[in-house]
């Protein structure tokens, strides 16, 4: 069934489509960076494909590639009860400039699952409403589970982090009594000033 | 090791049939004796040592034999601070004020092979032992200690207390199982090929 929808695919975005493959019944689909958004938005839109569901979003580090990480996401169609991977490949051989967009407007689940493979892998996801880390803090120097993070790197112990509005009890509106809250942090790649950073 | 040390104690037996004897001893020795069987402990339960924890604390090995029964779920009313589990770097500075809040004397007590050195956590998230964080009195190793292991690393310190030593401790075990028998166990090495 899912081999119909390769072939689906692959006729509908024949330029963007770089490889496929099938290994114990699984498709894979692997497309251009750029059309990673348009091949999702019809996976889900299409009353063929029907994919209600993301299952999982993560990403896979080969430093000895170019581009260097795989995207991967998994989807699954309740009411057709079938799968297909999608893969894209992005980001050069020093790990900047992976971007890819964001599948959170179709798939509210990739919200999360966006935000912990940008947290491991410093993947970026465009357009994304709250890309922060997740997993670890926001002082952690580096990406942890990219394959040139050093194993015995030792991170360097953070201060305590006050939190505003701490005697404030339950119920908390968002972000409030959180440690680690968009109150305390956020998102801050792009800023140059460091002097916020304790 | 529970009594007074007869060294610095004098019983003086009045003259006379009956009469009530008396004790000297130094004020110290008497305030040690007593701290150290009346440890109000803060359970800093992180990861499945708490198990293990669970299971000293209950009546079958139950701890409160030696005076440590009572929690105090607040640092500012507990002495001993028992760290059962891993700590990871996120969580360093919420121990570390925990440990600053806790009134004087207080003692802290290292519960597992994590919480003593990080054990098989040799990883980006987590401390290698809670001594990079906070000074340390006590380590009980295994993973997790069994009981037994516990209660000696418990009776170390009444020890330590009792004689005011704050050089930090490690529970030996009482029989090596590696010494007694060839287990066959693999060497593990730890590699750490760089990528081209």
């Amino acid at each position: 069934m899912s081999k119909a929808l390769v072939e689906l695919i692959k006729k509908n975005f024949a330029a963007a489509v770089l490889e496929t493959h099938s290994l114990y019944g699984d498709e894979t689909v692997v497309v251009e960076a750029t059309a990673w958004k348009e091949v999702a938005r019809f996976l889900k839109e299409s009353p063929q494909a029907a994919m209600d569901m993301l299952t999982d979003l993560t990403a896979v580090d080969f430093p000895e590639r170019e581009p260097r990480f795989e995207v991967v996401a998994h989807f699954y169609s309740l009411a057709r009860g079938h799968r297909l991977r999608l893969k894209t490949r992005t980001g050069d051989s020093e790990g900047d400039e992976a971007e890819v967009d964001t599948l959170t407007d179709l798939w509210a689940s990739a919200n999360w699952l966006e935000r912990e493979a940008f947290d491991m892998f410093g993947v970026i996801f465009k357009g994304h409403p709250d890309l922060r880390r997740i997993l670890l803090y926001p002082e952690f120097e580096g990406y942890a589970l990219r394959k040139d993070y050093p194993a015995d790197k030792i991170q360097p112990l953070i201060a305590y982090r006050d939190v505003p509005n701490i005697e404030k009890v339950a119920p908390f509106s968002v972000d409030e009594g959180m440690a680690f809250g968009r109150q305390t942090h956020t998102d801050r790649r792009n800023d140059t000033d460091d002097s916020q950073v304790n | 090791m529970g009594e007074l040390k007869q060294t610095s104690t004098h019983i003086v037996e009045p003259g006379g049939a009956g009469g009530a004897a008396f004790t000297t001893t130094r004020f110290e020795a008497v305030l040690a004796w007593a701290q150290k069987y009346s440890l109000f402990m803060y359970p800093f339960v992180t990861a499945c040592c708490g198990m293990e924890f669970m299971a000293v604390s209950s009546p079958r090995y139950d701890f409160s034999r030696f005076g440590s029964e009572a929690p105090r779920f607040s640092p500012r009313q507990s002495d001993l601070l028992w760290v059962v589990g891993t700590i990871t770097q996120r969580q360093a500075p919420i121990l570390k004020r925990i440990y600053e809040q806790m009134a004087e004397p207080k003692w802290v007590l290292a519960f597992g092979t994590c919480a003593s050195c990080g054990g098989f956590y040799d990883n980006y998230a987590c401390v290698a032992g809670v001594d990079k964080v906070i000074p340390c009195d006590v380590y009980v190793p295994g993973c997790p200690p069994r009981p037994e292991a516990v209660l000696d690393g418990l009776m170390l310190l009444q020890d330590k207390i009792q004689t005011g030593n704050r050089k930090p401790a490690i529970v030996k075990p009482r029989q090596d199982p590696v010494v007694e028998q060839n287990l066959g166990l693999v060497q593990l090495r730890k590699s750490r090929t760089s990528i081209a």
